[in-house]
């Protein structure tokens, strides 16, 4: 939830005369919330204390009546200035000094007023249009000569999260990773997640896709009928991957394999290594995946699933791939601003088995979105976590294990 | 010695109404006020031993009388006030002149913030009170107290008949502090409770403060305040303070008594 917020300074005998508390209070009892910024406290009875107070409210009328009340004690606005802004010296280059964004909602300050920066997404310029007076972030490479961006820290203000109201796993925000804690909970609260938002996706409602980032190990261990399930179920809306996650899928479909290992036998089938490049060719033959599946070459599985239902797929691809397959984007600045163009309208994203994806995914998600990284690793959720993407709750746990009892909670019966 | 400021109520009248205890309607009896205010001066002269400083009256300024409004004075530094409503803004000139008359080092304050003067200031040497959202505003105590070197508790003021400091507190020589705790919200009388101990808050009773006792002169042992106020006396009496009440009503139709017709200058 977006709040508005303003920096207020508080000086004089404030702690003794209970001004301080009083100012507190009242910006409690008029349903805002306060941070207490650089409190000096005087050090001798004759010394005046200080305190910066940022003022938060839900709305920009309820801030401005928090803001009339705790004036008359004392409670002063800090003068803002507005953001520096320096022309881009060439394409490609931001100014020296540019302000790199945090994955937060960020604000810049122009003419006096608060701008909303869009595209929220971490380690980004910002870009503003002083005609509009409009501010999006923008990536490096996509920065035009004389493009105004923001430098320096002058007027930004970075909003820090608000406890969702929803009281599940996501209301932590923070990674806890550890293999040695019961998941039950955890996927109630994601299955729970995904009815409302599959409710709200089907009601057009903002904000209400899932994405889910997976790797092959998703296929290989045994977790693709359920992930099909799901998708057919209408819980995921755009699937993040690679070349392999296909490739695997679709051979599991043609030839009964994955990676050459049978899955019906369980075991490995003579020269069934060559099984996900011969479906690879196949489907470059074809021309496309949506192809291969309406022309009924492929008949089960993910994306075959994927196609049927629409959902939207970015296939971002890497330097050992086979093929790649069609539709496979294999320069990395172009999967990424594909992959970038596919966030907004996310409401939960599920990065699963792939640390790849799950870091990239994670660099271009905004902190509001709730996120789940679930890797066998426990070292992925906490590479995500220490890559700055806090707010994704951490599973310790097989990809098929999780996907199928997440669509069990939902409903699915193997 | 205590010197104060004074000054003749020549012109006193209620020519307007900007707190709850000023009425039109309700003529001050000239005479009588002279008689008081003279009765006054003479306990504060012969009885307390205070040495009196008396400004010339203004035609047209009736609350010139009320010195304790023309601003605080320490040490040889005097800060002007700056009165909140237009009626009492004309005095400003005439208190900043008698200041600057005086020798006195002249500091004032920005405009834009009000500052009521020895009405809204006062306390004990190292510790000092400021009234605020009546007439004075809160901003201005820290400059105060960044010049004097004073500490500062500002206590807001929640009931508009006790519409200056000085009409609901008042700090004795001895460390006790007489006040009428209704007079502040809770943040204020707890903040008074936290720095001064039980046996020195000496708390007067509603039908007293409405007399303002509050509103007495203390120096040294002796405490000059309005007639009717027995409860009052009696606590002054029980801590070794000599009373001297004085009958001060035709002042009380302007909300002002003894302490507000004083401006300590030393």
């Amino acid at each position: 939830m977006m709040q508005d917020q303003e920096t207020v300074l508080l000086q004089g005998h404030i702690i003794d005369s209970l001004i301080l508390a009083k100012v507190l209070d009242t910006i409690l009892m008029m349903g805002g919330t306060f941070d207490l910024q650089d409190m000096q406290i005087g050090k001798t009875r004759e010394e005046p204390s200080r305190a910066r107070i940022i003022v938060r409210a839900s709305s920009a009328k309820l801030l401005k009546e928090i803001v009339h009340a705790i004036q008359p004690h004392g409670a002063s606005v800090e003068s803002e200035r507005d953001c520096r802004l320096a022309a881009a010296p060439a394409d490609g280059i931001f100014p020296e000094e540019f302000y790199a964004t945090t994955h937060l909602p960020t604000q810049v300050r122009m003419h006096d007023q608060w701008l909303e920066v869009e595209g929220i997404e971490m380690d980004l310029g910002v870009r503003v249009d002083p005609v509009s007076l409009t501010a999006r972030t923008i990536p490096m490479g996509q920065v035009m000569r004389g493009d105004l961006i923001v430098i320096g820290r002058e007027g930004v203000r970075v909003i820090p999260l608000q406890r969702p109201r929803d009281r599940d796993v996501f209301s932590f925000m923070a990674s806890q990773v550890s293999s040695e804690r019961p998941h039950g909970h955890i996927i109630g609260d994601i299955a729970k997640r995904l009815v409302q938002l599959r409710a709200g996706f089907q009601e057009a409602k903002a904000g209400s896709k899932v994405l889910l980032a997976g790797g092959p190990a998703i296929v290989h261990a045994g977790g693709r009928e359920a992930l099909t399930w799901l998708i057919d179920e209408g819980f995921i809306h755009v699937l993040f991957c690679g070349n392999a996650l296909p490739a695997h899928d679709m051979e599991v479909d043609l030839y009964g394999t994955s990676l050459g290992y049978g899955h019906a036998a369980g075991r490995v089938v003579p020269h069934g290594h060559e099984h996900h490049l011969r479906t690879i060719n196949r489907i470059r033959a074809i021309g496309s995946i949506e192809a291969a599946v309406t022309s009924g070459v492929i008949k089960t599985g993910i994306m075959a699933a994927c196609v049927r239902r629409g959902v939207q797929v970015v296939m971002a691809g890497t330097i050992r791939d086979d093929g790649p397959l069609p539709g496979v984007i294999t320069d990395a600045i172009e999967a990424q601003d594909a992959m970038r163009a596919a966030i907004p309208g996310i409401g939960l994203a599920l990065l699963v088995a792939s640390t790849l994806h799950a870091v990239a995914t994670g660099n271009l998600l905004p902190a509001t979105i709730p996120s789940v990284c679930v890797d066998v690793n426990p070292a992925v959720p906490t590479k995500l976590a220490d890559r700055g993407t806090f707010q994704a709750v951490g599973l310790v746990m097989d990809a098929a294990s999780f996907l199928r009892d997440l669509a069990r909670e939902l409903g699915w019966k193997p | 010695m205590s010197r104060l400021l004074v000054c003749p109520p020549d012109y006193f009248a209620i020519e307007y109404e900007i707190n709850p205890w000023m009425r039109r309607s309700n003529a001050v009896n000239s005479d009588q006020a002279v008689r008081q205010w003279h009765h006054l001066m003479q306990v504060l002269e012969q009885d307390v031993g205070a040495v009196l400083d008396r400004m010339k009256p203004v035609p047209g300024l009736p609350d010139l009388v009320f010195t304790a409004n023309a601003g605080v004075v320490v040490g040889n530094k005097a800060v002007p006030s700056r009165f909140r409503y237009p009626e009492r803004q004309r005095e400003e000139a005439y208190f900043e002149d008698w200041f600057r008359g005086q020798g006195y080092e002249v500091v004032t304050l920005d405009s834009g913030h009000f500052f009521e003067g020895a009405g809204d200031l006062l306390g004990f040497p190292d510790t000092w009170f400021g009234g605020y959202r009546q007439r004075s505003d809160i901003h201005v105590f820290s400059t105060l107290s960044d010049w004097f070197h004073r500490e500062v508790i500002p206590l807001e003021l929640v009931d508009n008949r006790f519409y200056h400091l000085d009409t609901c507190l008042c700090p004795l020589s001895g460390g006790e502090l007489l006040y009428f705790p209704p007079a502040f919200d809770h943040y204020g009388q707890e903040a008074l409770a936290e720095r001064i101990a039980p046996p020195r808050r000496l708390f007067v009773p509603e039908a007293e403060a409405l007399r303002f006792a509050c509103n007495a002169v203390c120096v040294g042992k002796h405490v000059v305040l309005p007639a009717g106020c027995p409860e009052t006396e009696s606590l002054l009496t029980s801590r070794g303070y000599l009373p001297h009440p004085v009958p001060l009503d035709e002042f009380m139709k302007s909300g002002g008594s003894a302490k507000c017709l004083t401006l300590a200058l030393d």
